[in-house]
């Protein structure tokens, strides 16, 4: 191996683990979602609908 | 008027990018990409690769997380309904039947090479692929494993296949059945970290091999790794090269799928996507460049020497590697551990094929889990029979793969870059993408969706096509399993179409559309 592969492997390496190593303690360093508490009206199901007689 | 009415989501942040990363990693990252490499500058070939990432990669990535979560905030999980919420118009929704007919047809044909890899590794576990040196042994072994012979060969009796293609179909559609986050998510926060562990265990066995044959000296780690990043920069001058890579980026971060789109349209309007796709495409990068990089060249050199470079994808996964692992100490566990890798990331991909597929079928007909299970395994069966059954030469594997795994997903990601940097406006996408996020994405990204990346991707396809489809078109003429692909392709396709136009009727009537 030469001696520039030897160095175009290792930067090809770090960048990457770089990038996803911030990436992923960013990620996983966040606070977990928030739940939605809130409902669009398509979403309540009011039972008057399915059997209007 | 949209109904915004959500069916699913995703039970976690990380669960939604295991998932999609999961989607993108695949044989392409362990088998496609190190050949690519070595055939087009080695080391030098990374300049063109990291340039089409940052250019076209990860630039249509966020156009397709945040064309997804733009539909699926609006009440829809299928790209038909999706793209007609980004451009008004009725031919949208025809548009988005290709993103459901690509990772159908995809499918079909993935799955058999899933139970290929499952094949593979029970026959590690047994010892059947344990022949020594022997390069022939293994080429007669996945001839007659994958009926290459004789059309129907498979099903001749006492093929492996025969039992493992419906288990892999069984495992596949439980795991849909099971729906996004106890199916889908659940299934990727266990495979991911498995597969990592299993490419680690071998990625330490390859590089600790030292030079097993002391006569040879060259072939060595040191003359694996080198074999695989030595740069040739007289390469970079070929257009080819640029090509290559940005073709390869292309296809491993599964851009033009239809995937991403579906799966971010799971999300809620808050939930980030700027960094959930750097994440994701990170994720693939690291299974590519670290792992696939230092794992399959430099194995295949240190045992196969320079003939290792002229592997095909197929050949050099099914063909050349098992001769090295033979030939390794304690190789049958780690080729058992590389093929289980194989299958698990096999499995991650085929499901998110699976998923469009099921969110159109219940959006657009209204049918419950169970019925759009049962249709989309009724449709797949067909396929999966057909390329099975029409295995001499793999021609028919070959004519899906070219026309459908290929070049018409080129054809839907130039259609998502339209849809995302003309139709919908890179103002508003831009808007779109900052919405909850948790990094800032800079402007000129946008400029380069909106100008770039159209160019770049029009100068790819017309040169692969140039270069490849003059052969298909002869294939086709001359072949009649071929022609028969081709019909069964437009046959499907046709079908889908129609099932579209019905879909939007139906969301015409509702309002939703």
């Amino acid at each position: 191996m030469t001696t520039i592969g030897f160095f175009i492997m290792i930067i090809s390496i770090t960048s990457v683990l770089t990038l996803v190593s911030f990436a992923l303690f960013k990620v996983l360093s966040l606070p977990p979602n928030e739940t939605e508490s809130l409902h669009g009206q398509p979403d309540i199901d009011t039972g008057d609908l399915k059997d209007p007689d | 008027m949209a109904q915004e009415k959500k069916t699913e989501e995703w039970g976690s942040r990380i669960g939604v990018i295991l998932a999609v990363a999961g989607s993108a990693v695949g044989l392409g990252n362990f088998l496609r990409f190190p050949g690519q490499a070595a055939q087009n500058g080695g080391g030098a070939f990374m300049i063109p690769y990291f340039i089409s990432l940052l250019i076209l990669g990860l630039p249509l990535c966020w156009a397709e997380w945040s064309m997804g979560r733009y539909g699926g905030v609006k009440g829809f999980n299928s790209a038909p309904g999706i793209y007609s919420m980004v451009w008004k118009k009725s031919i949208s929704k025809f548009a988005g039947t290709l993103a459901i007919f690509i990772p159908l047809i995809v499918y079909m044909y993935y799955v058999v090479i899933e139970a290929w890899c499952l094949g593979y590794a029970l026959s590690y576990l047994n010892g059947t692929l344990m022949m020594g040196a022997d390069a022939e042994g293994y080429s007669q072994f996945f001839n007659s494993f994958v009926g290459i012979g004789e059309n129907g060969e498979v099903f001749g009796g006492g093929n492996m296949l025969m039992w493992l293609v419906p288990a892999t179909f069984v495992i596949n559609f439980v795991l849909i059945y099971r729906g996004v986050t106890s199916g889908i998510e659940t299934f990727c926060k266990f495979a991911i970290p498995v597969m990592v562990i299993c490419a680690l265990f071998v990625l330490v066995r390859v590089l600790t091999l030292g030079t097993p044959n002391p006569a040879l000296p060259d072939q060595s780690v040191w003359g694996g790794l080198g074999f695989m990043w030595n740069p040739d920069f007289e390469t970079l001058l070929e257009p080819k090269t640029w090509l290559a890579a940005a073709g390869q980026i292309f296809f491993s971060l599964s851009v033009g799928f239809g995937i991403i789109v579906n799966y971010a349209s799971y999300l809620k309007r808050k939930d980030d996507i700027a960094l959930s796709g750097l994440t994701a495409s990170g994720m693939n990068q690291f299974f590519e460049v670290c792992l696939g990089g230092l794992i399959t060249l430099p194995a295949a050199f240190i045992f196969l020497g320079a003939t290792a470079g002229g592997f095909g994808t197929f050949s050099l996964g099914f063909n050349a590697l098992p001769n090295v692992f033979a030939q390794m100490p304690g190789g049958q566990f780690f080729g058992f551990l590389w093929f289980f890798m194989l299958f698990l990331a096999a499995i991650t991909s085929s499901l998110s094929m699976l998923q469009p597929v099921i969110a159109f079928l219940e959006e657009g007909f209204g049918l419950k889990r169970h019925a759009s299970v049962a249709f989309l395994g009724l449709i797949t069966l067909m396929g999966t029979g057909f390329v099975m059954f029409f295995s001499k030469g793999l021609v028919a594997l070959d004519t899906f793969d070219f026309w459908v795994g290929t070049t018409l997903i080129f054809m839907l990601g130039m259609i998502q870059v339209f849809l995302y940097g003309w139709a919908l406006g890179i103002e508003k996408g831009h808007k779109e993408l900052h919405e909850g996020a948790h990094i800032r994405i800079p402007m000129f990204v946008q400029y380069i969706i909106k100008y770039v990346s159209p160019v770049y991707l029009i100068v790819i396809f017309v040169s692969f096509c140039t270069m490849n489809a003059p052969d298909y078109i002869e294939t086709i003429k001359n072949d009649p399993v071929a022609l028969g692909s081709i019909l069964f392709l437009g046959g499907v396709l046709a079908f889908f179409l129609l099932l579209t136009h019905i879909a939007g009727r139906k969301w015409q009537k509702e309002g939703r559309l």
